[in-house]
């Protein structure tokens, strides 16, 4: 199993604001463009750790970022 | 030479803004947002960091609520011709600049209904003269922050207030206040502002735009552009979220490299900063003219209550005459006449003939304004 999940936001600029606030809050995240086998969006999407993946969604909510899903890579 | 033309765009900018645009154009170049290769990343991160300077500088509840476009006029374009439908009802001023003025007489044409309160010689609006105004159908109160003619900073505060209390909107057009004075877009409770980044920003020419907050409806504010935003590429219609639903097409992110640049001199160097400054400045500036016989000051006098900008007539000479001679005989640049805001200059007592501009800086110092207080002094002395 991949170690890495990832998170489909709206947009490039999404991912680069959730990419500051979950750095803000110790969570490493990395931009690398999504993977079409999740969506046919053109854009970019944000890796993170799947260890990671309960405190992100803590950030996520309390940030108000809207975000499109969470996935786990394979 | 003594630049005094601030009030239509600053000059000189702090040196990191060229700077940042030459690095941009010839370090990084590529188009935000559109693809997911390290140049296109680096320049979504411009643009996500100007938008959190722009929300920082105003006090914006989210980054993303900050749509850019090439000026102020454009942003209160879309906040007026997107959200404004025939048979509402908008209440402004008579201090307006035609970036507000000429959208509405224009909407006014297709059926907007639309009234405008008159403001005191001083460019003062009363809000309890604006609150009478209201009629069950009016939807919004647009106004500018200050007059781009005499600087007569309006109560952006008390007029906020009633804005929620009859549940209306509050537009407000900051192209000569943002960077020069303090603006807090919550506390002001303000729902729409329109910025410009080449003023009191200091950035570039071609950036500025709007700020949307949380109040407005996003399914009522019809975008008046659409097109490709790197998002939702496989949908034929427009995105519905911020800010992609209002920007559509490349946007001027080397103009925006710049603004970036100058926000980041911005608020290190401090709004109060500038603030206290530019308002040492104007008081010598409009004291020094006051005590010149044959000189007529518009405004309030006071230089607490309005921008750097400075308004004047000579009684013996035309203003374009004496704005020749400055610039020719004594290097001082200005603007005269009537600055597109012919409804301010009759409110005034200036139109058609309008008036000597002195739009003052963070960069003029106050060896500037005396020797232009010597240069208007001799002028006023000349026999026509």
């Amino acid at each position: 199993m991949n170690q890495y999940a990832v998170i489909l936001v709206l947009s490039t600029g999404h991912a680069i604001r959730l990419e500051h606030v979950l750095h803000q809050n110790g969570i490493t995240s990395k931009l690398i463009p999504v993977p079409r086998y999740l969506s046919s969006n053109c854009g970019n999407c944000l890796r993170i750790e799947r260890t990671d993946i309960d405190a992100a969604k803590k950030i996520i909510e309390k940030n108000k970022i809207e975000i499109e899903a969470i996935h786990d890579l394979d | 030479m003594i630049y005094f033309d601030n009030a239509a765009t600053s000059w000189p900018k702090p040196p990191e803004v060229g700077e940042a645009v030459l690095h941009f154009l010839n370090e990084i170049g590529a188009n935000p947002g559109r693809a997911g290769h390290r140049l296109s990343i680096e320049s979504s991160r411009i643009l996500y960091e100007t938008r959190e300077r722009v929300a920082s500088v105003f006090h914006a509840a989210d980054p993303m609520q900050v749509i850019f476009g090439a000026n102020v006029t454009e942003g209160l374009n879309l906040a007026l011709h997107g959200l404004l439908r025939p048979g509402d009802h908008v209440i402004t001023s008579s201090m307006e600049h035609n970036s507000v003025m000429r959208p509405l007489r224009d909407l006014e044409a297709q059926g907007v209904e639309l009234t405008i309160v008159p403001c005191t010689p001083e460019g003062l609006l009363n809000p309890q003269a604006v609150e009478n105004a209201i009629r069950p159908n009016t939807v919004m109160i647009a106004v500018n922050h200050a007059s781009n003619v005499i600087g007569t900073l309006q109560p952006i505060n008390a007029l906020g207030k009633i804005v929620r209390k009859h549940d209306l909107l509050f537009l407000v057009d900051c192209a000569q206040t943002g960077g020069a004075y303090p603006i807090d877009m919550e506390a002001s409770q303000i729902d729409l502002l329109g910025f410009t980044g080449h003023k009191s920003l200091y950035g570039p020419m071609g950036t500025g735009g709007l700020i949307i907050g949380e109040r407005v409806q996003l399914e009522k504010f019809r975008s008046l552009k659409q097109g490709g935003t790197g998002s939702r590429s496989e949908a034929e219609f427009q995105p519905e979220f911020l800010p992609d639903k209002f920007e559509s097409g490349t946007p001027n992110t080397v103009g925006l490299a710049g603004l970036n640049a100058a926000l980041g001199w911005l608020l290190r160097e401090g709004i109060e900063n500038i603030r206290t400054h530019e308002t040492l400045l104007t008081q010598t500036l409009i004291d020094g003219l006051k005590a010149v016989p044959g000189i007529r000051v518009y405004g309030s006098g006071d230089a607490s209550r309005q921008t750097a900008t400075v308004s004047f007539n000579l009684q013996n000479m035309d203003p374009s005459e004496a704005s020749l001679l400055l610039d020719e005989n004594y290097g001082i640049l200005c603007r005269v006449g009537l600055h597109c805001a012919p409804i301010a200059h009759k409110t005034i007592g200036t139109f058609p003939g309008g008036t000597i501009r002195f739009g003052l800086g963070y960069f003029n110092t106050l060896r500037e304004v005396n020797q232009a207080l010597n240069a208007v002094e001799e002028l006023s002395k000349r026999r026509i």
